[in-house]
């Protein structure tokens, strides 16, 4: 089965190596792995997606949990959760056939953020397969797709913080000033993943 | 130690914060977390470190070969319970630890290493002698540091030691650049302190569990314990033993929990597994509850997994998360430190009688008492058993006995019989030939009034002999029975047995082990008959310094029982013999 496991790690030097050692190790492919700056000072933030049976999912969050620099480990498994993930997509355009291209940006929902004289940029967020349709769709359209540059997939449980660990450091308390509600900004959000 | 100057003359740590250079923060570390011992090889990278060791109370044991180092290291951690430390220099200094951290890691032992490294302007240019030592140990460590800053050395250092001792225990080691140790910074043994131990969230041992494990226990009909290595490092022999007398439950041993509970204690079964006794496996594959303490399910103690225990419920008491369900599933799971889940566990356990199961286990030994090759009327054939049983009789099971790995190693906990915890040393996980010997030197200078016994096959000990060295230069008495049977034994038994004796690699030449011992300054015997053994083995007890007695025993004798790999753990190759039970003079 595919696992999501999303963990807080000491923004370290080698940290990176010492979780993708472990994966390494079991002779398991990373699928997708993201990091970046986590809501806390000094700890970053990883998903990492990695395909593995039940059993070995248990032992691969409790052996990242013995990692030193690790502080917290979830694994998302099937839990109610949003998950995104960002694409950078260059294709060659020229004036005579840009409008067909963002007329396809449009539907998609993703936008053009670069234009030169002989390509364009299109920036989408989306969950996997969104971002795969708009590629394809590119692909059937004749167009020259120059460069893709994807993120990763990055996932975020719904609703609390359920981690006893990051509750015991001060995180998931109730904030007034946050909505509670799980209010979808669009229909992207309630898209099944 | 000699009559070196030094600045610090107490073994008190320094208390008031002092500017120093790194590499005596490194020292005043190291006497701060209570090092009296460390083993190590000098080298350029390290030089700075060296120079500074004689103004701290330390002493330090100059080996042959890192390997060494750190097999002192733990073999001093293995007699103590404390922490060993070994020192080497960058590169290949670094790179011969290896062997040595990886042996620690699978047995967790803690251990500190201490390596240079080149300094940190040309750190990654490949220098001279500069390897990426962090990189390489990272998966045979817990944890690892590169230091680059004086003052990050201590910090660095007291971590080490924290993480080396906490939860499961394991190898740390600690990288620092040779500009770090050069440099100065304020040393401040206390603000140096690390954050407490971070608990592991999945170690857990909730009402419910404990309730269940004492329900299992109290209906249990076919009770085993399962006494492992985790005792030793919990300090949980009293529970354990508590648990046993209470219940009336019969405790089966891995090979590193030998000693954990008394081998004369009428519950104990012996050491289970790949080479355990018939009615010990037997116990185990018969039993409606195993009850596991600090042990892992090793793949030498379980035999096909698939056929493993099938009958028993299963409770599993392990300070790792990580090990749960790995190998075995298992019915409950109470994840904490041995000694502490078992005194939560106690108080819900009621004396019980288990006559009946215990007189079934009893029964099943049968014959197999006679069958043992120590009681045998002497044909003038020498054979490993008597020899270590010897040994055992004379040394009164009293001595720590350091083994190396193969046949010997199995014979050693077939026939010594150990009661107390920290007196069997030997390399179990990873199985580490040329263990023994730099093992048993950590032992002596943990543990120097004790009797100290090597026990060691004619290939294992030919892989760190250079200590013979090390042993006279630090005028030990260490007492060292070579096992030597002109093969690398326990590969040619396997050959024996699984590949149509064909002997490829096996057979070994070995030099004159007496006269090897004498050219270090160290007196030996060879003994080649049954009748001699007791003889040597007090010569060697009564010598002054160090003994060798080189045991030229049978040539092609194998250890038996064995659970061939690929079998279930009741499926044992069994002595050759009319009777399968009853060792006879024509077999051999």
């Amino acid at each position: 089965m595919l696992h999501t496991f999303v963990a807080y790690v000491e923004d370290r030097p080698g940290v990176l190596t010492r979780v993708a050692s472990l994966f390494r190790r079991l002779n398991i492919n990373i699928v997708s792995l993201t990091v970046g700056r986590s809501e806390r000072t000094g700890l970053s933030r990883m998903t990492v997606v990695a395909e593995a049976s039940a059993e070995a999912g248990h032992r691969i969050q409790a052996s990242l949990f013995k990692l030193e620099n690790v502080v917290d480990v979830d694994d998302i498994a099937q839990a109610p959760s949003v998950t995104r993930e960002l694409a950078l997509i260059k294709v060659a355009a020229t004036p005579k056939n840009r409008s067909q291209i963002f007329e396809l940006v449009e539907v998609f929902r993703a936008r053009v953020v670069d234009l030169a004289p002989e390509s364009l940029m299109i920036e989408m967020t989306g969950v996997e397969s969104k971002i795969e349709g708009l590629i394809q769709v590119l692909h059937e359209g004749d167009n020259k797709i120059l460069e893709i540059c994807r993120s990763g997939r990055l996932t975020m449980r719904r609703g609390h913080h359920t981690s006893s660990v990051m509750r015991a450091m001060g995180a998931g308390e109730a904030d007034p000033l946050e909505p509670q509600l799980e209010a979808p900004e669009d229909n992207a959000a309630n898209e099944p993943e | 130690m000699g009559t070196k100057a030094k600045t610090q003359t107490s073994n008190a740590p320094l208390t008031t914060p002092a500017r120093l250079t790194g590499a005596e923060i490194v020292w005043a570390t190291l006497v701060g977390e209570g090092v009296t011992d460390v083993f190590g090889y000098p080298g350029g990278a390290i030089l700075p470190v060296y120079d500074a060791l004689r103004k701290f109370p330390i002493h330090h044991t100059l080996v042959r070969h890192e390997q060494g180092a750190a097999h002192m290291a733990d073999g001093y951690s293995r007699a103590s319970g404390k922490v060993g430390v070994a020192i080497a220099t960058s590169g290949p200094g670094a790179t011969n630890l290896v062997t040595g951290i990886a042996t620690a890691m699978l047995d967790s032992i803690p251990i500190v290493c201490i390596t240079g490294n080149v300094s940190s302007k040309v750190l990654g240019t490949d220098a001279f002698q500069e390897v990426d030592i962090t990189g390489i140990t990272l998966p045979v460590t817990k944890h690892n540091f590169l230091v680059n800053r004086p003052e990050d050395i201590a910090p660095a250092i007291r971590y080490a030691f924290q993480i080396a001792k906490s939860a499961r225990p394991g190898p740390v080691l600690v990288d620092i650049t040779k500009d770090a140790q050069q440099a100065t910074a304020l040393f401040d043994f206390e603000a140096a302190k690390p954050r407490p131990v971070r608990p592991h969230p999945m170690r857990v041992v909730d009402e419910t569990g404990l309730a269940q494990a004492a329900e299992l226990i109290r209906n249990a009909k076919r009770p085993v314990i399962l006494a492992g290595h985790g005792i030793i490092e919990s300090g949980a022999m009293e529970q354990v033993r508590t648990l046993a007398e209470r219940a009336q439950i019969p405790v089966a041993l891995t090979l590193l929990g030998l000693g954990a509970f008394p081998a004369s204690h009428p519950l104990n079964l012996g050491m289970m597994g790949m080479h355990g006794e018939s009615w010990v496996n037997h116990a185990i594959q018969d039993a409606d509850l195993l009850i596991a303490c600090g042990m892992r399910f090793d793949d030498r103690v379980t035999g096909t997994t698939s056929t493993y225990a099938t009958k028993a419920k299963k409770i599993h008491i392990d300070v790792d998360p990580a090990e749960i369900n790995k190998n075995i599933k298992v019915d409950i799971a109470l994840i904490g430190d041995l000694r502490e889940v078992l005194e939560e566990l106690l108080p819900r356990v009621s004396a019980r009688d288990g006559q009946a199961w215990l007189k079934t286990v009893e029964a099943s030994k049968g014959a197999s008492a006679v069958r043992d090759i120590k009681n045998l009327p002497d044909s003038g054939h020498l054979y490993a058993a008597h020899v270590i049983h010897d040994i055992w009789r004379i040394t009164g099971g009293d001595a720590i006995v350091v083994t190396d790995v193969g046949q010997h190693q199995m014979w050693e906990a077939q026939y010594y019989h150990h009661e107390k915890p920290r007196t069997l040393i030997t390399s179990g996980g990873l199985g580490t030939m040329g263990f023994a010997l730099p093992a048993a030197i950590g032992a002596k200078f943990a543990c120097p009034d004790k009797e100290v016994w090597v026990v060691a096959g004619d290939g294992g000990f030919q892989m760190t002999a250079a200590e013979l060295s090390t042993i006279a230069q630090e005028k030990i008495k260490i007492n060292i029975a070579i096992i030597n049977n002109g093969y690398l034994g326990m590969v040619r038994q396997w050959q024996e047995f699984f590949y149509e004796r064909n002997y490829e690699a096996t057979p070994m030449v070995s030099p004159d082990f007496v006269k090897l011992a004498d050219a270090h300054g160290i007196a030996g015997l060879t003994v080649s008959t049954r009748a001699e053994v007791a003889k040597a083995v007090n010569s060697a007890r009564s010598a002054p310094g160090a003994f060798l007695i080189n045991f030229k025993v049978e040539k092609e004798d194998s250890v038996y029982p064995m659970v061939s790999a690929g079998s279930a753990l009741h499926e044992m190759i069994r002595r050759p013999g009319r009777d399968p039970l009853l060792e006879s003079p024509a077999d051999k």
